[in-house]
């Protein structure tokens, strides 16, 4: 019975829309059509909120970055005097990082004495600690630039899976002229830890959590991709050499 | 115009109160698509595995409930219903996990995000899988409602 009345009634009450003086004044569509225009307006007024507060933020945080950044201990490879200053958090592990160094080595070619690169090391792969110390410890020997540079081309032979297996990253070095036996020794000293917790302290205070992670000038990229890297790196290029 | 719909009269009163019910939970699958897409393309926070799986549930009632409102049938609870449910264990199943209350090793995810992490939280306890629980308990409840109106 109730079958059949429920029947009679979607019939009876197909042609509701044409009568909008039965829900109380202002029709089902409208009401439904209100509804969908104030969800999309919430939804835009909510997106275009966010990301200008998000840009505010990363000011902000540009603004304190100056002095974190500018890191005495830290690797640097380009001319010193160089206007626009790139700072990378890198992982040796981390394929992203080996992919852009790359670009940023290209970027830095294409501009000749105009661009400065330093490194920071957040080692974020289970056991690429030991690769991060092996780089330190080349750096005593002047050699650390080339050790990146071998270690990154080499990153398939001693990374599986994301899986670090630090002991194979050791062929990587040979041939580079380094004394393997001294950045043994050395690689376990005192400094290199130093270093390394000052980069780990670092990168926690700037909010560093995936790499590589690339401040330009002490401007953080306003959303991660080459593009925007490269588009930050050509703007700094732009203000600083009119 | 009301003199031919009087012998009915008695029955348009419980199904406008259903319309209003399926229109209510549309308002909620709504709301709660567009806030999935905020955090997800506006926030960039990255969904885990069995936010897709609530997504896949909840997505298409946007869509679907107002094909039963316009004009109104009260089947379509037939059809949002089963949708609803399964959004619904889905979400018990991650508001368990983001607990604790299941252990590490039936977790499905073990690559990408893992779905018991919490990536938003206000008030010390409302997370997204507890919104997304909300949702669907709220919406589940509204179709029951809508269903046992329009039998009436």
């Amino acid at each position: 019975m109730s079958r059949k009345s429920k029947r009679n009634q979607a019939t009876q009450d197909a042609p509701a829309p044409q009568a909008p003086a039965r829900s109380g004044g202002i029709s089902r569509r409208s009401l439904f059509i209100a509804a969908v225009a104030a969800l999309l307006l919430a939804f835009v007024s909510g997106a275009l909120f966010y990301s200008s507060e998000k840009a505010q933020a990363a000011q902000r945080l540009a603004a304190k970055n100056r002095e974190l950044l500018a890191s005495a201990h830290s690797p640097s490879y380009g001319n010193a005097d160089a206007k626009v200053h790139i700072v990378e958090f890198l992982d040796p592990a981390c394929e992203t990082c080996a992919v852009f160094y790359g670009h940023v080595k290209k970027l830095m070619a294409d501009n000749p004495g105009r661009i400065r690169l330093s490194t920071r090391h957040v080692p974020l792969h289970q056991g690429s600690e030991h690769v991060v110390r092996m780089l330190e410890s080349a750096r005593a020997q002047d050699k650390y630039w080339e050790a990146l540079a071998a270690v990154f081309a080499g990153q398939d032979r001693w990374t599986l899976n994301h899986r670090v297996y630090p002991e194979r990253a050791w062929p990587a070095l040979e041939g580079l002229g380094l004394d393997l036996e001294r950045v043994r020794r050395e690689m376990n000293a005192a400094d290199v830890a130093a270093r390394m917790e000052r980069d780990a302290a670092d990168a926690r205070t700037l909010g560093v959590t995936k790499t590589p992670e690339y401040f330009v000038n002490g401007r953080p990229l306003p959303r991660f991709g080459l593009e925007e890297l490269q588009a930050l790196v050509r703007e700094e290029l732009r203000s600083a050499y009119k | 115009m009301s003199a031919p719909l009087a012998p009915g009269a008695a029955a348009q009163i419980p199904s406008d109160a259903a319309w209003l019910l399926v229109f209510a939970c549309w308002l909620v699958a709504t709301s709660a698509t567009l806030g999935a897409l905020f955090f997800s393309e506006v926030m960039e926070l990255p969904p885990c595995t069995l936010c897709w799986y609530q997504r896949i549930f909840m997505f298409p009632l946007v869509l679907l409930l107002p094909m039963g409102l316009f004009p109104f049938d009260a089947k379509v609870v037939r059809f949002a219903l089963p949708l609803a449910l399964a959004g619904w264990l889905v979400s018990i199943f991650q508001v368990l996990l983001v607990a604790g209350w299941i252990p590490e090793s039936i977790r499905p995810c073990s690559q990408g995000v893992p779905c018991s992490e919490v990536q938003v939280e206000w008030l010390g306890f409302v997370n997204i899988p507890l919104l997304s629980f909300l949702a669907f308990s709220t919406m589940n409840a509204l179709l029951v409602a809508a269903h046992l109106r329009s039998k009436r």
